[in-house]
């Protein structure tokens, strides 16, 4: 009597322990891009309901995401600068986008409400290299008549990680300045040439709500949630656009996705009446032949859910969703490119 | 270091021989294990600088001896230099010296030659308190809290008056952003000011009483005492406290990259943003793509290292001749 009542805690423990154990035989683990994780938890969540596989996604940025896909530590890696396809083949990476989003100049200029302020390319680019260092300066007011504009010091304010977000901005900025093209260049980190860094989007979010006479770039939804004082941008057809989710979804649209050159793409400065000129995807690595078959088939079944269901998710955080003639074209791809160790195809 | 000493009790102690034996097994089994512990220290010390320097030699080789003068930090070319962020945790570490240590001494003079009895361990326990406060803190502290009013307020005092002088101007021109190198310096300074301060005291308590006694009986004024018989006799100390505070603020990590600016820009003005090593390799190392660009952080690593070490061992030294000259005098 006694001893079945000691055992039987035991063994409901123990049945638990196999539970735990099983759940955790499922899930699936990623690092990345910090642009993504937001939605990425929220899909996370709801997948767990939908199906008991839970994920766990740390977000130490696409830097790090591309390391540790590299390393196999994880069972897929998120980067919003995608890779080249000799950097894919090198190390036997795929690659496909999840989802996309804008990337926004924000300014706290006293009287300047969110969207009155217009700039284009060429002017923000010479604001970044230090050419263009008060707010009245001619060049400003020539894009803005009728606002009267403060004779304050512009301070710039730029990301001092690397980061996908920066990858996205100065990718624009090479587009439309050649002089910014051969001064500084494009990547995840560059050598700004005036202002001040701060770290992450919520870095620079506080530097720009502190300092008086501010302009920095953060991704959209970290501007919506701290209300910030967006501008417009003209955009490649010469049209002055708001940051919002139909601007993004129309430069989306130009894109050309190709599955041969593993979705390399970039979003700015996409030609389009209404295309937002500094949009930009986040993109999925995973290894194409994986050791751990359970996994990526576990992997794969997100993505695919999250393709299918979360698409009100994403447009609720101010993220685009894939358009799903690209979904197939992306799921078409996983069939010919991931491969279980053996050789058979995972998805 | 000394179990023969422990041999020796046990046999004075009168135990049976079998005991004796077990007991000296475990007293020979536990210098093992301590001996054991503080080797490990050195070889994790060991083991730390080799992997800097492997890790960092793509870096090595590529710049060579330039790294350290370089004030290029180009992550889309990969050229690096160390100039910039080097300057700024020494220049940032010196203004926290500079407040830290007047302010410090002044704390501990107050708590032991001046402070009521009934103020004093209060006032001490706040002080050491402020130790306690975690570093990101202090850094939210400083660039929510302190760098707006410092903004408005004092920066803009600087730059009308000393801004205007001439040599020391340039260190105070520019506009007033609230943060750079200079709110780092006095962040820092705040951090480090308990621990300079309680060495302080606490050496000064250290002075035999007769000697200020004697100083006072003479008709010395405290400033006197203080100046002419405590601080000789407690130099070692001091330096001591002084170097335990410098070495604190050359790694100071989330405070400092919370209101120094990130700016990989060398500035004369203290008021500019500037870079230090530690907040460099906060910000950067995680997102780092390529292996120069890492092994330039780790180099960055390996030079606060030295850099540590070189202030750790001339303290020593420091402390070693003043403590050959008190052996002299007694």
């Amino acid at each position: 009597m006694n001893l079945s009542n000691s055992v039987r805690p035991l063994a409901i423990l123990l049945g638990l322990v196999g539970v735990i154990v099983h759940v955790h035989a499922e899930d699936i683990t990623g690092a990345g891009s910090t642009f993504v994780y937001p939605i990425c938890a929220k899909w996370a969540e709801g997948y767990k309901n939908a199906t008991q596989n839970g994920l766990n996604y740390q977000s130490i940025g696409s830097g790090g995401g591309i390391k540790q896909i590299k390393a196999k530590v994880v069972d897929f890696g998120a980067t919003d600068k995608p890779l080249t396809k000799e950097e894919l083949d090198k190390n036997g990476l795929a690659q496909w986008p999840i989802v996309m989003g804008g990337v926004v100049p924000v300014i706290n200029v006293a009287g300047i409400k969110p969207g009155q302020l217009k700039l284009d390319g060429m002017v923000l680019a010479d604001i970044y290299l230090g050419k263009i260092k008060r707010w009245n300066d001619g060049a400003i007011q020539a894009l803005n008549k009728g606002l009267t504009l403060p004779a304050k010091d512009i301070v710039v304010v730029s990301r001092t990680d690397g980061s996908g977000t920066t990858f996205i901005f100065t990718n624009y900025l090479s587009k439309v300045s050649a002089d910014w093209k051969s001064k500084v260049g494009s990547d995840t980190a560059v050598k700004w040439p005036t202002g001040i860094n701060g770290k992450g989007n919520e870095g620079v979010a506080s530097y720009v709500r502190q300092q008086e006479g501010s302009i920095g770039y953060v991704e959209y939804a970290y501007a919506m949630q701290n209300k910030m004082s967006f501008v417009a941008l003209k955009n490649h057809d010469g049209q002055f656009v708001m940051p919002e989710t139909k601007s993004f979804s129309a430069a989306a649209s130009n894109a050309q996705w190709k599955a041969e050159n593993g979705f390399y793409e970039i979003l700015t400065d996409e030609p389009g009446k209404t295309s937002w000129p500094i949009t930009g995807a986040t993109f999925i690595l995973m290894q194409k032949v994986q050791e751990n078959p359970e996994h990526g088939k576990t992997a794969l079944a997100f993505f695919d859910w999250a393709y299918k269901n979360g698409q009100s998710a994403a447009l609720s955080l101010d993220y685009i969703p894939m358009p799903d003639s690209v979904v197939k074209l992306i799921e078409g791809q996983w069939k010919v490119e991931l491969k279980a160790s053996g050789g058979k195809a995972l998805y | 270091m000394s179990p023969p000493q422990v041999h020796s009790v046990e046999r004075t102690s009168g135990q049976g021989g079998k005991v004796r034996v077990v007991a000296s097994l475990g007293d020979r089994f536990f210098e093992w294990l301590t001996r054991g512990f503080a080797l490990l220290v050195l070889l994790t010390l060991g083991g730390i600088l080799l992997s800097l320097v492997v890790t960092s030699a793509p870096s090595i080789k590529a710049f060579g001896l330039p790294f350290l003068w370089s004030d290029d930090w180009d992550p889309v070319r990969d050229q690096y230099g160390a100039l910039i962020p080097v300057y700024g945790t020494l220049v940032s570490s010196l203004v926290a010296l500079l407040i830290a240590v007047p302010v410090s001494f002044g704390i501990a003079i107050f708590l032991t030659e001046m402070s009521p009895n009934w103020l004093k361990r209060p006032l001490g326990t706040a002080i050491e308190l402020l130790a306690a406060i975690p570093s990101i803190i202090y850094g939210m502290w400083g660039l929510f809290s302190f760098a707006p009013v410092f903004s408005k307020t004092f920066q803009p005092f600087l730059i009308s008056t000393l801004g205007q002088l001439p040599f020391v101007g340039p260190l105070f021109q520019g506009p007033p952003l609230g943060i750079g190198m200079l709110t780092a310096g006095i962040i820092l300074a705040i951090m480090v000011i308990p621990f300079i301060s309680s060495v302080m005291r606490d050496v000064f308590e250290l002075v035999p009483a007769v000697l200020k006694e004697s100083a006072y009986g003479l008709g010395a004024t405290t400033w006197e005492v203080v100046w002419k018989v405590v601080l000789p006799y407690t130099r070692a100390g001091v330096m001591g406290g002084v170097m335990l505070g410098l070495g604190r603020a050359l790694g100071e990590t989330m405070a400092v990259t919370f209101v120094i600016g990130n700016a990989q820009h060398l500035n004369v003005s203290l008021l500019a943003p500037g870079n230090s090593i530690a907040s460099s390799l906060a910000n950067e190392f995680a997102e780092a793509v390529g292996d120069l660009y890492t092994s330039a952080l780790i180099e960055l690593g390996l030079l606060l290292f030295i850099i540590t070490t070189i202030v750790l061992a001339l303290a020593k030294l420091m402390l070693l001749r003043l403590g050959r000259r008190e052996g002299m005098k007694s």
